[in-house]
């Protein structure tokens, strides 16, 4: 890991500043987080945030967390300016969030999903290639490296996507998220939420070097250090 | 001046008591500052502070309406239920009867709405405790099966149940021939129990020498538990107003309730003992969590509401 401020990133904070037009999307993400999620998440979840001071930094950058549940998305989106929002893509399973008309038009309208294809992949639809575009337009990720959520108590491996993302986009900055008890409060399978009190703990921004495996076991210890944390 | 206080009506003359008590409490306080500058008084400070905050949305959740009173008391149970069950270790399975549980505290508080008083005493400890168990069973995991339906209907019957007989006390109607109704007794109970819960601290913290369960609570003292809620009974006669008790039965009452709430109190002691954590929780500066300042309720609402009913109805 070393500091941030390279020249790359320079570069890519002043694409991100480039005035994008709100669209009506844009205004139905912040409508749905300013009245439903951020209130959801404080008098339901009672969610508590650690380090919010690290989402702050100019974007764009890669969000990473522990993925246990449905709730780290909206727990995770729910942290940033509401101005913000629409600069925040999560990355996630075209097979399983397009899965039909209506989810599709959900996740599009109140998450902004950038939809990676997992199957059947062709250079048009080339994840790393949609990863590394949404990078360029000045958007930040949020990816989950894990592929697929877990049961909660353990964190699975990561796999290796991000640091080929890393490798074609080195010095954007990557955030560090671990998130509590979210796989308690609505695990994979269950539709009504638990409020189990959540956390989201978040660390450094970090620019992360080497070898893929390299980065990958960084990425992974940048995690687990704020899994073991308290 | 004097008259006119008296004149006034009963919740109203109660509010102005409470003002005068935070206003002596933040006196000393800053007091203790300036004549005591190298100690540090902090915690204190922020405690004093928050009980301003509880105070106002106190008295505003009791004042405006009905539907106001019990939707504030019911979000207390809810959070109280979820600083539980959050230091709880639950197993996947435990997901649906979770999910019921936090279902019933609306329906719950719904029998309050309603003063449906059959219902209220037996929803929780008759149907959610013969149904509760039954949802399990349909998770299909026996493993650890006893401990959950163990732990999650204690924790319904001593957070939701208990704090609901707080809201119940609403329903009540003037007792005849007097100016006190549910309402004001409501005040009654939480104010003896609250300002006997301060003053077993301070005078556990000033003069405290003799721990009562030293292996659950190091800080409850017999010279606290002794002072506390004898100073706690003299001050309840001042809002003897509230209620329909002469003299002698009004230290009667605050007796019962103030021991029913350091039962309490050691209750939810053990409870943080066993999790290993000192707070339930943050949502009070100074104090903790929401259990953390309801634990006596818990204990203290259920003889208090069932003692008028029998005495006074």
């Amino acid at each position: 890991m070393s500091s941030l401020g390279t020249k790359a990133q320079e570069n890519r904070a002043a694409d991100a500043t480039r005035p994008r037009r709100m669209t009506l999307r844009d205004i139905t993400q912040i409508v749905f987080f300013a009245v439903a999620v951020r209130l959801f998440m404080m008098l339901f979840i009672g969610l508590r945030v650690r380090g919010r001071e690290h989402l702050n930094g100019p974007g764009p950058f890669i969000l990473i967390a522990n993925h246990s549940s449905h709730l780290d998305t909206a727990s995770l989106l729910s942290l940033f300016p509401l101005m913000r929002l629409r600069d925040v893509r999560p990355v996630a399973a075209a097979d399983y969030f397009e899965r039909n008309a209506v989810v599709r038009t959900l996740t599009r309208a109140f998450f902004n999903i950038l939809p990676i294809a997992r199957k059947n992949i062709t250079p048009e639809n080339n994840p790393l290639r949609r990863m590394k575009e949404a990078l360029d337009a000045g958007y930040s990720l949020l990816i989950f490296p894990e592929g697929t959520r877990g049961s909660g108590e353990e964190m699975g491996k990561f796999r290796s996507g991000v640091a080929h993302l890393l490798e074609q986009a080195p010095g954007v900055p990557v955030v560090p998220a671990y998130l509590v008890n979210m796989g308690r409060s609505l695990p994979k399978g269950a539709f009504i939420p638990v409020p189990f009190f959540c956390e989201v703990r978040l660390g450094a921004p970090c620019i992360i070097q080497g070898t893929r495996q390299e980065m990958i076991q960084e990425l992974e210890a940048a995690v687990r250090e704020l899994k073991e944390m308290d | 001046m004097w008259t006119a206080i008296e004149n006034l009506a009963p919740l109203w003359r109660m509010g102005l008591l409470v003002l005068a008590a935070l206003v002596v409490a933040s006196a000393i306080v800053i007091l203790l500052r300036l004549l005591k500058p190298q100690k540090n008084f902090a915690e204190l400070s922020a405690r004093v502070w928050a009980w301003w905050i509880m105070a106002a949305v106190f008295f505003g959740a009791v004042a405006i309406s009905d539907v106001v009173s019990i939707v504030f008391f019911g979000f207390m149970s809810f959070w109280a239920m979820k600083e539980y069950i959050t230091l709880l270790k639950t197993r996947p399975a435990d997901h649906g009867s979770l999910v019921l549980t936090f279902l019933a505290i609306p329906v719950q508080y719904y029998w309050i709405s309603i003063a449906w008083y059959g219902m209220f005493s037996i929803f929780i400890p008759v149907y959610m405790s013969l149904f509760l168990p039954v949802r399990l069973v349909l998770a299909k995991e026996t493993k650890g099966y006893v401990a959950s339906a163990a732990q999650i209907q204690w924790g319904l019957m001593a957070f939701v149940f208990g704090l609901s007989h707080v809201g119940f006390l609403l329903t009540l109607p003037a007792v005849s021939g007097t100016s006190a109704d549910g309402r004001t007794m409501l005040l009654f109970l939480v104010f003896v129990v609250e300002i006997s819960d301060v003053l077993q601290y301070v005078w556990g913290k000033t003069l405290g020498r003799h721990k009562i369960i030293p292996a659950i609570s190091p800080n409850k003292t017999w010279e606290g538990f002794i002072g506390g809620i004898a100073s706690a009974m003299l001050l309840s006669l001042t809002i003897r107003f509230l209620t329909p008790f002469s003299a002698a039965e009004t230290l009667f009452v605050s007796l019962l309730i103030t021991v029913a709430g350091f039962c309490g109190g050691a209750v939810m002691s053990a409870v943080k003992r066993d999790f290993g954590v000192k707070d339930f929780g943050g949502i009070i500066p100074g104090h903790g969590g929401m259990l953390d300042r309801v634990d006596s309720l818990c204990y203290a609402a259920p003889i208090f509401l069932h003692y008028v009913r029998y005495f006074h109805y």
